[in-house]
């Protein structure tokens, strides 16, 4: 919840609601980029950004080689296996 | 050195360590009266013991672990709202994966959806809109937990819902701060703390000015700091560093995420949802003043705290059971093996302190990494 994961923005879906699609680790999910869009680097810019990913929200950009190793780390720590588990099982009854 | 392969540069690590060796020689740190130095963060915590660093630095500094993890300090009293909250026959409750396991007085929330309650595990507060948006008959509540890292996706949710004008869906809102606790800490006579490692995505959220007073009241450093093994160490170098030169700063090892005045559209947002508490209560650390934040009154219809007529101050709040030494661990007092429950009744099956439950917490990073050894050799 609080350590995030990288991902990369592959498409905007919603450009008014900021919603993007993001890669993560191969795991395609919608994420809010918010937080990420500023008027000299608008939603249409985001495509193709390496970001840090908290709880479905882009919260910062990060570059390539930071990706990686945060990726790495999360790995050894066992979160990241959890953050995927998490995104691919969201919201299910059972 | 131990693990030395996993680091991405082990001859920086090694650098790193020798320089920390040789500032804190320029300290008045010894082994009986070691640099006392809290992470506050839980990631932080859980990467200390995942890579062994607590052995790695030198024997006269000693790492404090801090109330960083937001399950550990939940008190029982909100997992029994979330129950009464999730037990309504019409509500959705959904939550964070970390939160099902913390016990409450008499079950925790796994227990309560084993029992029937409809508790649904998600990712996002996004996907728990989503889930309201298809089920207009129902009432779906997101259990909003988590620190400053957190709070703007929660925020921007209930924007969203706004929006939308999705009106069976809302917030239990239970969020708390990093910097209001730091200063209770500090404030305790039995605390005796001499620098900070800094949260790294707090930080990257609400930027380095909370830190301010931390080393312009209280004189301590803070070093705000990444959560891979090197960005520790170098940010322990920072620290220490400080104190052998008898500097005070709030200074930033991690600059890449992290800036002096955070996330602008983050913190508007959180700006525009929630307000200050007067106070928050702890898990073992009682109430602190100004430690957590409500929904504004403009957004009362999606307040499950107003809607549901539960939350902090509902009801009479519980402590911990009598031998366990949650609060004294939070505080940094003890290490988790000198409770008397670490290992035996107390593990990350079944928990009874918070601190057991989460990866985060240290008492579950303990057990996982090196209770086993430390317990084979108490008993030797
Ligand atoms: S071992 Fe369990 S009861 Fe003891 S301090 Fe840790 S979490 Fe609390």
């Amino acid at each position: 919840m609080c350590l995030g994961v990288p991902g990369q923005i592959v498409e905007i879906v919603d450009p008014e609601l900021l919603i993007a699609v993001a890669d993560v680790a191969g795991v395609r999910r919608k994420v809010n980029i918010t937080c990420i869009v500023t008027d000299e680097h608008p939603a249409a810019a985001c495509i193709g950004d390496w970001v840090l990913i908290h709880v479905g929200f882009a919260m910062a950009r990060i570059d390539e080689a930071e990706a990686a190793e945060t990726m790495k780390v999360l790995t050894a720590m066992g979160e990241l296996q959890a953050e995927l588990a998490a995104m691919q099982h969201s919201g299910e009854t059972a | 050195m131990k693990y030395a392969h996993e680091f991405r540069d082990p001859v920086l690590a090694q650098g790193l360590l020798g320089q920390i060796r040789e500032a804190v020689a320029r300290t008045s740190a010894t082994v009986e009266r070691p640099l006392n130095i809290m992470e506050v963060c839980g990631g932080h915590t859980h990467a200390i013991f995942r890579y062994g660093l607590h052995e790695m630095v030198p024997k006269d500094i000693e790492f404090i672990h801090g109330p960083g993890c937001p399950v550990c300090v939940l008190p029982m009293g909100r997992v029994d709202d979330c129950i009464e909250i999730a037990e309504h026959p019409q509500v959705i409750f959904a939550t964070f994966g970390d939160a099902m396991r913390v016990p409450g007085t008499k079950k925790s929330m796994l227990q309560a959806k084993a029992e029937g309650a409809d508790i649904r595990l998600v990712y996002s507060p996004l996907d728990a809109l989503a889930i309201a948006r298809c089920n207009p008959d129902r009432e779906v509540v997101f259990f909003a937990l988590g620190f400053e890292t957190t709070m703007p996706s929660t925020a921007l949710t209930v924007l969203q819902a706004a929006t939308e004008g999705i009106s069976n869906f809302s917030l239990f809102c239970n969020h708390i701060t990093v910097p209001q606790p730091i200063k209770a800490l500090l404030d305790d006579p039995d605390m005796r703390l001499d620098g900070f490692v800094g949260p790294g995505h707090v930080s990257m959220v609400v930027g380095t000015r909370p830190y301010d007073f931390i080393a312009r009241d209280y004189g301590k450093p803070i070093v705000v700091s990444g959560f891979e093994p090197i960005d520790l160490l170098q940010s322990v170098l920072m620290v220490v560093t400080q104190i052998a030169e008898g500097r005070a700063e709030v200074e930033n090892q991690y600059g890449r995420i992290v800036s002096r005045d955070g996330n602008p559209q983050a913190l508007a947002a959180i700006g525009a949802v929630f307000e200050p508490r007067e106070k928050f209560e702890w898990r073992g650390l009682g109430e602190i003043d100004a430690s957590g934040v409500k929904m504004r009154p403009a957004f009362a219809a999606w307040d499950a705290e107003r809607k549901f007529d539960v939350g902090y101050g509902k009801r009479r709040e519980v402590a911990d059971p009598l031998d366990a030494r949650c609060g004294d661990v939070l505080k940094g007092q003890i290490k988790p093996i000198a409770c008397p429950l670490f290992g035996s009744i107390c593990n990350p099956e079944t928990p009874v302190g918070a601190l057991m439950v989460s990866s985060e917490g240290a008492c579950a990073a303990y057990h996982q990494y090196v209770g086993a050894r430390a317990r084979e050799a108490q008993v030797v």
